[in-house]
């Protein structure tokens, strides 16, 4: 036997050791990524064959992509699937596949280094042993919930008997990532090591048969409950878990994962048709396909920065508040030199405060990153760093002349090829510009709070923006792990033109008697991630007033109740007191005030909430759309597909419907 | 000296006091920003530095070539070579007079020196005794010879040796720093009262200086992790007065001394930086230099002198450019100790000390109104490593409000050293 086999395999390389150990590694052709499409799948099958003809003592599966090791199944294949009878085949075939590699006689290794997703950890679970590479870019999850299916390629027999269930279908229901080192402690890898030893681990591991060290006794008796007499209680656990974030009616997926591994053993197939938790449940319902949109759409603005070879080191930020603090933070975490401007050092100091603690968060605990990334901020009162930077970023208190101003300075200073952008959210684009002797140069790049946890931006091209400009702009967004919207100027852009009125009816509804409670119930239970009463109280209530104003003009009529609140000083969540109070940042609401006072011992039920009426959330959303058809119209976002995305990635607008104008077209209204 | 060697800018940290704990910031924190605050007003890029150096005469274990550190942290990049020079309390002087060597030779063109230290973080080691024993125990293998190893072993083992004093004590001959300042104002004949009065004339400068915004230029706010901002030097005292000093025992030589802290420098955490360039640098980066530097000395004396550093570095300058004291418009002398200040003074003007070790009549005190005018370590703090580069770059300061002229910074070195340089602005 040849220590190295030449096969005509598209896709898988395999190549024999002298020591009797095989190395197999995917690398998809024509693709920067790994995925499992049919055709890598057919032909594994294959490579099974081949190594069942002359078993290796033992093999490893690799990647050969620089990106990762595989990124899951073929999403493009799985928006394919006309039918259900399809969808089952699509699963039957891993399922079986998976096992079959499971079943091999010689043991088995997968080295995963970089992403390894859904199709792919399913892959990885079925081998013997599972070596991580502790590099950032290891991330290891099963996202298929993200999408509204199930991992069903062993993923939910496997992941179970591997960590234990509560951590199994916690990863599950969340479609979360783990990172290298957490993989390791979970149990999901046998060990975790850095790249330079990667082979010669995966090598002595493979070759050893090592078994794992048993588990200590406690974690051994608490698996052996949880999969045995306990069963139900922990299905009922992550039952009750996933319901606290959404509706069984909506999202079939978390629900069929927990009944697929409390009642199936994790296989999909097993679940009669007509079952709550069966493929033809899940597939059928509108949910997956419109999940599937949602992450088209999502690619579809990541792809908006890739014409642009903009590769911004250093960014200037003008204005030390909230937004423009977060947006410096997050900044530095993707690698940039940021200056932080403000008119005094005690202005920076508190962004300099909040962002430590979020280098802390993101880099969990590595003092060396946090230091590092803390480094690359640098208080700047005296805005030096507008000289040297690449995109300059304003993000000042709303006012025409002081920006104007502002503007005309940073012009003098700034490169001559510098981005200058205003975060401005209220005012025009074309009021700001004329104060440049380049109108040209000035872009909008529009964040929303809070800026490390959502994604959108909008690149808000001004009547007079440079098309490079705005491409620059863009390519800048992107750089920094957000996506990027183009947005023509317009009052309120996308996101607040819609919003506005949606808050502004919610608030309507408060006036006319109905509860707070009951308005953000109906709509959370729509799928909102927040009610709309509470969202008035998040931003601010003064906030929204003037934002209000600045949308509807000066003539506009703002709700009694609200200015009676503004006028008493009650702004929402940052004074403790708006529409609801607030205590420790969360809205105390009628229902939960019950709850509290029952103390430990009389632990009293709430009383259940009373039904809501019908229409309220149709009632409620309704301006929502009609504004933004608006903006479609109007031209604010290019088509209906970006205003879809920009309303889903900016307010959290129910992914499962696939957008305000989708659910609108396939049924004439929401719901 | 051959080629112009130019200041192009600085920046330093204030100076923070050590409160017997460590300080909020480590060394390579402090320098790092400084250095990222000064390297940003510059038109070149960190990576266009053709290297880094830094004094520090203790950096911490992990940081042993803390220019190095500090270089990768300023974002100068992988190839930027940086590294860390140590000459006691002129190693941000020394910092400085090795770019002069490698931009003199050719070596490099443009520079980022200066000096750090953050005694805070000092550390408390094991004694000799403990070291021993701990050596003695890992080697003991069998339960017998442990317990034996567990007889020998005295409670008084673990009274730890405290880094700083270990640091700031003559290993030649033995005195602590404070106590070679005793030797001076023994020799020279300064009072405690003498020394007193320096003092509150230099905490009065310092207060002066903050006021009128002399040190605004150079200092680079700090913020730290809970936002909390350090903007000005903390170690200087609006109340310090004869009667506050009066009140402070002697230190270093107990009960019969003269010399306390109050009339002592701080023990004290900051870091400061320059930037010189060549000739060429210069004009390749269209850099707007503060001054030039047109000479540097070192020189050696006893250790248990140390304090007279300063004017055996200086007798050599003056001699070469054939200046008086009245020639320089302004000098800084760093203040280790008042009583050492004084010495130094009476030194210039002591013909018979000056014939003994220079071989020729005393020049002359410098005019107590050019010297220190905005006051000095007493006041300030003296971090040792960074003390060489900030009297340079302040005294750049001082000259500068004088519309321009020449003016000479001056160092005393534990160990019995002085290293002095002549600076003038350039116009």
């Amino acid at each position: 036997m040849s220590a190295n086999m030449q096969q005509d395999w598209k896709h898988w390389r395999l190549r024999r050791e002298e020591t009797g150990l095989a190395w197999l590694d995917l690398d998809k052709a024509e693709a920067s990524a790994n995925v499992l499409s049919a055709d890598v799948l057919a032909e594994f099958a294959g490579v099974l064959d081949v190594l069942d003809a002359v078993p290796p003592k033992a093999l490893v599966i690799a990647s050969a992509k620089p990106a990762g090791f595989i990124a899951g199944a073929d999403i493009e294949e799985f928006s394919r699937l006309d039918s259900v009878l399809a969808a089952r085949m699509l699963v039957e075939r891993g399922w079986l596949l998976f096992n079959r590699l499971a079943a091999v006689s010689y043991p088995t290794l997968a080295l995963i280094r970089g992403h390894c997703m859904g199709g792919g950890l399913e892959l990885a679970l079925a081998c013997r042993h599972r070596i991580v590479v502790d590099e950032p870019g290891t991330k290891l999850a099963l996202p298929e919930v993200m999408l509204g299916i199930v991992p069903g390629w062993g993923g939910m027999l496997r992941l179970p008997a591997l960590i234990g269930p509560a951590a199994a279908l916690d990863l599950m229901l969340t479609g979360k990532s783990v990172d290298a080192k957490k993989a390791k402690r979970l149990g999901l890898a046998d060990d975790c090591v850095p790249p330079r030893v990667m082979e010669s681990a995966a090598r002595i591991l493979a070759l050893s048969g090592v078994a794992k060290k048993p588990l200590p006794f406690k974690e051994r008796a608490l698996r052996w409950a949880m999969n045995g007499p306990a069963r139900a209680k922990v299905a009922d656990k992550a039952r009750a878990q996933a319901a606290r974030k959404v509706g069984r009616e909506n999202y079939p997926a978390p629900f069929a994962i927990v009944d697929i591994w409390e009642r199936h053993g994790g296989n999909a197939l097993d679940v009669p048709a007509g079952d709550r938790s069966s493929l033809d449940t899940i597939f059928s319902s509108p949910t997956a396909r419109n999940l599937v949109r949602v992450f088209h759409l999502q690619e579809r603005l990541k792809a908006f920065g890739k014409d642009s070879d903009f590769t911004p080191r250093h960014v200037h930020v003008v204005g030390a508040g909230v937004m423009g603090g977060d947006i410096a933070a997050v900044c530095a975490l993707r690698g940039m030199t940021v200056t932080l401007q403000d008119q005094s050092v005690e202005r920076i100091a508190p962004a300099i405060a909040r962002a430590a603690k979020l280098f802390e968060r993101r880099h969990k605990g590595d003092a060396r990153q946090v230091r590092f990334t803390l480094d690359r901020l640098i208080p700047d009162p005296k805005g030096e760093g507008a000289a040297r930077a690449d995109v300059i970023i304003e993000a000042i208190f709303e006012n025409l002349e002081v920006k104007r101003s502002l503007f005309a300075e940073l012009e003098a200073r700034a490169k001559p090829d510098a981005v200058l952008a205003t975060n401005t959210s209220s005012l025009r684009l074309e009021d700001i510009a004329t104060a440049l002797k380049d109108p040209s140069r000035l872009v909008g790049i529009h964040f929303f709070n809070p800026v490390p946890m959502l994604p959108l931006v909008e690149v808000v091209q001004g009547e007079a923006t440079d098309a490079e400009v705005l491409r620059r702009a863009t390519g800048f967004v992107r750089r920094i792990d957000k996506l990027p919207l183009p947005v023509k100027s317009a009052p309120g852009f996308l996101v607040n033109s819609v919003l506005g009125p949606y808050m502004l009816e919610a608030l309507r509804c408060v006036e006319e008697g109905v509860a707070p409670e009951m308005v953000d119930a109906a709509l959370v239970a729509f799928g909102m991630p927040m009610g709309p009463v509470e969202l008035v109280d998040t931003v601010g209530l003064d906030i929204a007033v003037a934002a209000g104003k600045a949308l509807a003009g000066e003539g506009a009529e703002p709700p009694a109740r609200l200015l009676k609140l503004v006028g008493e000083g009650k702004l929402g969540r940052k004074s403790g007191e708006g529409y609801y109070r607030w205590v420790d940042g969360k809205a105390v609401k009628a229902g939960d005030e019950d709850e509290r006072k029952g103390g430990l011992w009389r632990k009293r039920r709430p009383a259940p909430p009373p039904p809501i009426p019908a229409g309220l959330a149709e009632r409620v959303l309704a301006p929502l759309l009609a504004a933004t058809r608006r903006c479609v119209e109007l031209g604010v976002v290019g088509d209906a597909d970006l205003a879809d995305a920009g309303v889903i990635f900016g307010t959290g607008f129910a992914p499962h419907t696939g957008g305000p104008l989708h659910c609108c077209k396939v049924k004439g209204r929401p719901e | 000296m051959p080629k112009p060697i130019y200041i192009v800018d600085g920046a330093r940290t204030p100076f923070l006091k050590a409160k017997n704990a460590p300080g909020p910031f480590t060394a390579s924190d402090l320098a790092t920003a400084a250095g990222s605050a000064l390297l940003m007003r510059q038109p070149f890029a960190p990576d266009q530095l053709d290297e880094v150096i830094l004094g520090c005469a203790s950096p911490s274990a992990d940081e042993v070539n803390i220019g190095r550190v500090v270089a990768l942290r300023l974002g100068c990049g992988n190839k930027v070579p940086g590294w860390t020079v140590m000459r006691n309390c002129a190693s941000g002087m020394q910092a400085i007079d090795s770019a002069i060597a490698n931009l003199q030779c050719g070596r490099s063109q443009l520079v980022l020196a200066g000096g750090v230290d953050a005694l805070s973080h000092a550390p408390l080691l094991f004694s000799e005794k403990m070291v021993r024993w701990l050596a003695g125990w890992y080697a003991a293998r069998s339960t017998g010879d442990r317990l034996a190893m567990l007889r020998t072993f005295r409670l008084g083992h673990l009274a730890p040796v405290i880094g700083i004093m270990k640091g700031l004590t003559d290993p030649i001959v033995g005195q602590l720093m404070g106590q070679t300042g005793e030797n001076l104002a023994w020799k020279f004949g300064i009072t405690r009262e003498d020394m007193d009065a320096f003092a509150v004339e230099s905490h009065r400068r310092v207060c002066a200086g903050q006021d009128a915004g002399h040190y605004a230029e150079e200092i680079v706010p700090l913020i730290d992790r809970d936002g909390q901002v350090y903007a000005a030097d903390d170690g200087v005292r609006r109340d310090s007065s004869m009667a506050n000093l009066a009140k402070l025992k002697p230190f270093f030589d107990r009960k019969y001394g003269r010399v306390t802290p109050g009339n002592s420098s701080q023990i004290t955490d900051g870091a400061a930086w320059l930037v010189l360039a060549s000739q060429e640098a210069v004009e390749r980066h269209g850099l707007q230099p503060l001054g030039r530097i047109v000479d540097s000395q070192w020189a050696g004396l006893a250790p248990d002198q140390m304090g007279l550093g300063p004017v055996h570095a200086t007798m050599p300058i003056l001699q070469r450019h054939g200046l008086a004291p009245d020639d320089l418009d302004a000098w800084e002398l760093n203040e280790a100790f008042a009583a050492q200040v004084i010495a130094c003074l009476r030194a210039f003007a002591d013909d018979d000390y000056c014939r003994t070790h220079f071989g020729v009549d005393a020049p002359g005190a410098p005019d107590a109104a050019r010297l220190n005018v905005d006051g000095g370590a007493v006041a300030l703090g003296h971090p040792v490593g960074a003390s060489g580069a900030r009297i340079v770059l302040h005294l750049l300061e001082v000259l500068r409000r004088k519309g321009g002229g020449r003016g000479l910074a001056s160092i005393c070195i534990g160990g019995g050293q002085g290293g002095a340089m002549l600076v003038e602005t350039v116009l």
